[in-house]
């Protein structure tokens, strides 16, 4: 999230797409109502079906799951053609008076310029921007630059204050999103031109005639995420918010709302494998040395001559070193290189669907899942099966008997069969929630600490102990034994009380980081002994006089004590901001980029909804917030409030690698879709998607009978695969079910709670229908097409499975192994099935 | 109209002989005692693990801390102080008791063999150290210094590890310390997908 | 302060007075329930089942998101979901939390014969007492919203509570505590009645819903649990929410009339017991008594 869940009583105008926080997050949703209540503000609903969010809704769309950028794109189109923009936010805050190279060329055809059809990949060297000056004459500086080499982006950009100039991002996105008219609409998402226009006019309305005191919100969850173009429908949202001036204020901002306790800081902390914790990039094989690798993961600025960026990121060193230092503690020194040659380095992807894919093959031996339920979760079920069975040894860490661990006995494998699977198990009983202490991080980048109540049952181990005795026993096999590089191994920093139970507070402690030796900040001259916690990022070295082991999270747990365990009530501004409640990342910022939430010279656009604001007297930005920006920046200065992006600005042009298929989104089709592109019939899916090619990889096409659309979702009763294992749970819902429009019931000849079965081109689910009048027949492009939907609850490990009172099919026995080609998140929207009775 | 207690005296007498008259149960009809089940129980303040709102919810248990108790959930509800929830849960978060308190929790540590058809019991010392002599068989058979080019990677090839939703930062941060240290790349999470 | 001090207004089966009446002040509270923000997420279920420690029910899918179809003995908060067509053809999915209403002339309370086994407190709570109910069944017959439920296995009679132990130590119900949205909000009777009308109000203004009112049925003078409806003119269409309910004229006819005839002839019986006796005197045995 941008802003935070309280954030949203602010709003004037709610658009949730791609989420169901009633049924999801409903105690979060609760700031929606508010608004509601308060506000009169008005709340849209787009989804496959009519949620319980939709319920509360002040207008519903039924969409065709994975049509939102065609949606959003019409949106964009709408609000350029109605003036519905704000112009000066836009001027000065976004890269819209950018000017991109020649030879860029829009994808009216489905392609970007550079596409090789070979590698299916992008040479994305024209998706950038033109060096050079002020082109249209309004302010003649800047002086023009060589043309800087094609990877990086030129320091001077050429921009146009008019927004005239026809190769400026605004008067591209003009063109390129003039062709997601309201028919085009119609004819991708199904929604009716006029429910379309009804939508687009209500959205807008916050910009009606320029006016930027109103403000407006777009909230989404995994609905977007979980497609090939996830991450673009993402984008398509942001920009639209950045065009109509809506992002780093109160009440607006692109929200994602995330699906779990800690997956937001499961990311931040890096528990993925393109990332190390504070979102440094991973080492690559070419990053000979430390200074090779920084040098390429730390940006220059590049702006229009006379601007002003703070380019965050150029501190980048001082984050990398200050990680090693924490990793490797007195064994990191400058001669050493920080020891980074510790670090594993990458050079193609590891994400989840390839490690599946990759066990299936054979080159992974042996996995480790500690409360992950890698069978149930990501797509195709009988391929994560059948990986496992190639798996010399897996691991389980959980609370609950789960279907990973059980794999090897999973319907439909006889006693014989598993006598064949060699696949040795070891299922290691952990401490639940209860159990623990330790923080998490909420989507509106909250850190909160736990305290434990209870201790765990049985033999049952913390899961941070478990973790400590097996490395401890891999060090000492090391120790004893050698073994290839234990480097790392034998020096990991390693500083708990108690080594095989080490205490989460100190781990805290370490993630906030401390002096190494005795520091003084050049501005304040506060010194910072060596031992002591630092305050905070800024005062991160490089030259390896702190350590830290996630830099946003630095301020965290100071000496003055843990800031993740503050509950102070308090709020005085009213606008929910709670500053001495919890810590929130970075720096206990409330709404990023609340730069922006005021004027160039410095005003809140709204003076009743004021995160922060230049204050002429101190010469300093001060407010209700922490400023998300350099604290004495003069606004005279012109910094870009964006201080995260090396050009200062919001990018509604992603230029270079920002983005693996195209720097504006384009609509593209599921990888199983009933039509074919109608804006480019001949690149009807996204061309840089991978498909996989193991016999278990297969996709359905409409000429195989699979004509109907599925999604896949949650329900509001149950959690992921966890509360199959709770009464209370299951008897609000006792079983699987799927939602089917009353027409195709109708068809059938079904009746509700008859079952039915659904099969896609991987495999067959079996459970009641649920017949509705919540999911109606869609016409999509001239066709009529079904939709239907099941909640992914059910397993074949749990109360009512055990109990064989279901089929013990889960949802993904159905979904494809496909994934978004910036996320990698898999596609579990939108995909082919049949349906018939069972 | 004031009724003095002489009045209410009166009234009351002529009601009891009005009912003895009439032969009616005399019982006094109070209403049932019910006690706050949560009156003196300890109240811990953590938070619910399911979804991203993180709402704060105070878990009470029995007995007050003291040496000679063993304490036990005894309800679970909101915490009114946290500014997001306010004091309610959803209704996953409102059972949370029975996900504390469940039968079908994993106490012991287990192993399924190669080729068996069920589970058999293990030590904790024997689990780990089999897991630790397997991490260590499979990071030595699938450690690449190098690569192709010459670059060095120092990567493990043959372990993955992937991490659940409700992993706290500390623990996710312990196991980038171990699983980075011990090159592994396939380090995943629920966040992901 | 425990609830055995509470102020009870009204006793079931109970003849003449009622104990301790008119000794203390005491508010009357209320459970307002905005449908209009209702999201049908069960959290006011669940809540209620963990706090008053109820025993899990066997249910079933039957293409519903509502698993049982009314409130049972051990299941005493359920919301009733019910999709419905507008007259323009948009949809609604219109969510009502059904339990107790905690009517003001409550017909359970009026139809019990059990002394005591039903109260009515000062504050508005209808309160069953399980020790003295005597599980005849009458009060299922006297609730116009069909709300108590017979345990086969207590063989007794149950119901909502209103949280009667957590309200008697200052504490809000548990549904009320637990509600994400706010749809349920707990205080006194005119507050609640205020903020609803205001809700309703803003509803027909902001939201265009014309009809938007206030579900606080006269019949009954009234309950202390009251509804904002999207359309007060068919609560009907929310799980069959009676249009005007009423205590049955069964229950009427035999607790009013029927029971002072009955009283009358009772009393009248005395009065002749006693007028015989000073009539004729004590019977006395027969002098000569037959011996075998």
């Amino acid at each position: 999230m941008t802003n935070g869940w309280i954030d949203i009583k602010n709003t004037d105008m709610m658009m949730i797409m791609g989420g169901n926080p009633a049924e999801n997050h409903p105690c979060g949703f609760k700031w929606a109502i508010e608004a509601k209540r308060d506000r009169n503000a008005k709340l849209i609903v787009v989804d496959p079906r009519f949620t319980r969010t939709a319920s509360t809704a002040d207008l519903f769309l039924q969409i065709r799951a994975g049509t939102d950028i065609a949606f959003l794109g019409g949106l964009i189109n709408y609000a350029l053609e109605n003036n519905r923009i704000a112009k000066e936010y836009l001027i000065n805050y976004t890269n819209a008076p950018f000017l991109i190279q020649e030879g860029f060329k829009l994808p009216e055809d489905g392609l970007y310029s550079g596409f090789d059809e070979a590698t299916k990949t992008y040479d994305k060297a024209t998706w950038n921007y033109q060096p050079g000056g002020e082109v249209s004459g309004k302010v003649a500086e800047g002086d023009p630059l060589a043309a800087a080499a094609p990877p990086t982006l030129p320091p001077n950009v050429a921009y146009d204050l008019m927004l005239q100039h026809p190769r400026c991002v605004l008067q591209l996105l003009k063109k390129h999103y003039s062709r997601y008219t309201p028919e085009v609409v119609e004819r991708i998402t199904g929604i009716p031109r006029a429910q379309f226009l009804k939508a687009a006019d209500l959205f807008t309305s916050v910009r009606k005639d320029g006016d930027l005191k109103k403000v407006a919100t777009i909230i989404y969850a995994v609905g977007w995420t979980q497609h090939t173009f996830g991450t673009q429908i993402i984008r398509t949202a942001a920009m639209l918010q950045l065009l109509m001036g809506n992002i780093g204020r109160t009440g607006g901002g692109v929200n994602a709302l995330r699906g779990h306790s800690n997956i937001q800081g499961a990311t931040d902390m890096a528990g993925i494998f393109d990332n190390l914790p504070g979102y440094l990039k991973v080492p690559v094989p070419a990053d000979s040395d430390l200074a090779a690798y920084l040098k390429r993961i730390t940006p220059t600025s590049s702006k229009p001559g006379p601007w002003d960026s703070f380019n965050y990121w150029s501190n980048t060193p001082k984050f990398a070193v200050s990680f090693l230092k924490a990793m490797y503690g007195d064994a990191a020194t400058k001669q050493n290189d920080f020891a980074f040659h510790y670090l594993p380095k990458i050079d193609r992807n590891y994400s989840w669907v390839e490690i599946w894919d990759n066990m299936y093959r054979g080159s992974i031996k042996g996995m480790l899942a500690f409360g992950m339920n890698g069978v149930m979760i990501g797509p195709d079920q009988q391929k994560n099966i059948d990986a496992l069975k190639k798996a010399d040894w897996l691991v389980v860490g959980e609370i609950y008997p789960d279907e990973t661990s059980e794999f090897w006995r999973a319907p439909g494998i006889t006693a014989d069969e598993m006598k064949k699977i060699n696949t040795t198990v070891y299922r290691l009983p952990c401490a639940g929630f209860a159990e623990k202490d330790g923080s998490m991080t909420n989507s509106a980048r909250w850190l909160q600490w736990k305290n434990a109540a209870v201790p765990p049952p049985g033999e049952a181990r913390l899961d941070q102990d478990i973790v400590a005795q097996i490395f401890l026993r891999v060090r000492d096999l090391y120790r004893k034994e050698g073994g290839k590089f234990p480097d790392p191994i034998l020096n990991l920093t390693w500083p708990y009380i108690d080594p095989e139970h080490p205490a989460l507070s100190d781990l805290a402690k370490e993630i906030n980081g401390k002096a190494v030796a005795d520091i003084t900040d050049p501005a304040t001259k506060q010194t910072i002994r060596a031992g002591q916690q630092l305050p905070g990022f800024a005062f991160l070295r490089d030259d390896g006089s702190t350590s830290c082991g996630n830099w946003i999270y630095s301020g965290c747990w100071t000496e003055a004590g843990p800031q993740l365990a503050r509950r102070g009530t308090e709020d005085p501004s009213g606008l929910g901001i709670y500053p001495n409640w919890a810590w929130s990342w970075p720096a206990n910022r409330r709404v990023l980029y609340n730069r922006a939430s005021c004027d160039p010279a410095g005003k809140p656009w709204d003076p009743d909804r004021r995160q922060i604001w230049w204050d002429e007297d101190s010469h300093k930005w001060i407010g209700n917030d922490v400023p998300d920006f350099k604290p004495d920046s003069n606004p005279k200065d012109h910094m870009g409030p964006f201080i995260m992006n090396p050009e200062g600005v919001g990018r509604i042009f992603g230029p270079l690698a920002a983005f693996a298929d195209g720097p504006f989104p384009e609509y593209y089709e599921p990888i199983e879709s009933p039509i074919a592109n109608p804006l480019h019939p001949n690149q009807s899916s996204n061309p840089v998607v991978k498909k996989f090619n193991t016999p278990m990889d297969k996709y359905g096409t409409i000429e195989q009978g699979f004509t109907v659309v599925c999604t896949t979702y949650r329900l509001t009763e149950h959690y992921h695969y966890w509360t199959k294992n709770n009464p209370m749970n299951v008897q609000l819902i006792p079983e699987p079910f799927i939602e089917i429009p009353v027409e195709l019931a109708d068809e059938m000849g079904i009746r509700g709670a008859q079952k039915i079965k659904v099969t896609s081109a991987r495999g067959t689910y079996i459970a009641k229908a649920f017949v509705t009048r919540r999911i109606k027949p869609m016409t999509i492009d001239g066709k009529k097409v079904y939709q239907i939907g099941l909640p992914i609850h059910q397993g074949f490990r749990g109360i009512q499975e055990d109990a064989e009172k279901d089929a013990r099919t889960p949802a993904n026995l159905l979904t494809p192994t496909v994934y978004d080609p910036n996320a990698y998140t898999p596609e579990f929207k939108g995909f082919l099935v049949k349906v018939e009775k069972a | 109209m004031e009724t003095s207690r002489r009045d209410f005296l009166k009234v009351a007498t002529f009601g009891g002989a009005a009912t003895t008259v009439f032969g009616f149960d005399l019982r006094p009809a109070y209403a049932q005692l019910r006690e706050l089940k949560i009156a003196r129980a300890t109240e811990t303040r953590s938070t619910c693990p399911y979804c991203s709102v993180s709402c704060g919810v105070i878990i009470y248990t029995l007995g007050d801390k003291a040496k000679n108790v063993t304490p036990q959930v005894i309800h679970v509800e909101g915490d009114p102080d946290h500014p997001i929830n306010r004091g309610t849960l959803c209704p996953k978060g409102a059972s949370l008791e029975q996900d504390i308190l469940n039968d079908r929790r994993l106490l012991r540590p287990q192993v399924r063999r190669p080729g068996a058809t069920d589970w058999q019991d293990i030590s904790w010392d024997d689990a780990l150290n089999e897991t630790a002599r397997w991490v260590k068989m499979t990071r030595d058979d699938t450690f690449v210094a190098k690569d192709a080019q010459g670059h060095t990677v120092n990567r493990c090839e043959g372990i993955a590890w992937t991490g659940g939703c409700t992993d706290t930062n500390e623990f996710n941060y312990l196991v980038v310390k171990t699983m980075r240290s011990l090159g592994v790349c396939y380090l995943e999470n629920q966040a992901r997908v | 302060m425990s609830q055995a001090t509470l102020e009870i207004r009204r006793i079931s089966g109970h003849a003449g007075s009622v104990p301790g009446a008119g000794l203390r002040r005491e508010f009357e509270v209320c459970k307002l329930i905005d449908t209009t923000t209702c999201i049908g997420c069960k959290a006011c279920e669940v809540a209620c089942l963990e706090w008053n420690g109820l025993t899990f029910s066997e249910t079933t899918f039957n293409n519903s998101y509502q698993t049982m179809p009314e409130t049972q003995w051990n299941y005493w908060n359920l919301i009733k979901f019910n999709e419905h067509e507008r007259d323009d053809g948009t949809l609604q999915l219109l969510m009502r939390k059904d339990q107790c209403m905690h009517c003001e002339e409550p017909g359970c309370l009026a139809a019990c014969p059990a002394d005591g086994a039903i109260v009515q407190y000062v504050n508005g709570i209808v309160d069953f007492q399980q020790d003295h109910c005597i599980g005849c069944g009458y009060c299922m017959t006297g609730c116009p919203f069909n709300i108590p439920k017979f345990s086969p296995t207590a063989r007794k009679v149950f119901k909502c509570t209103l949280c009667v132990d957590r309200v008697t130590q200052g504490l809000e119900p548990a549904c009320i505590k637990s509600c994400p949205t706010g749809c349920l909000h707990f205080g006194t009777k005119p507050e609640m009645k205020a903020l609803a009308e205001t809700r309703a109000a803003q509803l027909r203004q902001e939201s265009g819903f014309a009809h938007a009112g206030v579900y606080d049925p006269a019949g009954i003078a009234g309950t202390h649990v009251i509804y904002v409806l999207h359309d007060a003119t068919n609560p009907e269409a929310y799980g069959g929410l009676p249009n005007d309910p009423r205590i049955p004229w069964t229950v009427k006819l035999w607790k009013t009339p029927l029971k002072w005839i009955g009283n009358l002839a009772i009393v009248a019986g005395l009065v002749g017991v006693v007028g015989h006796y000073l009539r004729f005197g004590p019977k006395l045995p027969p002098e000569e008594e037959e011996r075998p």
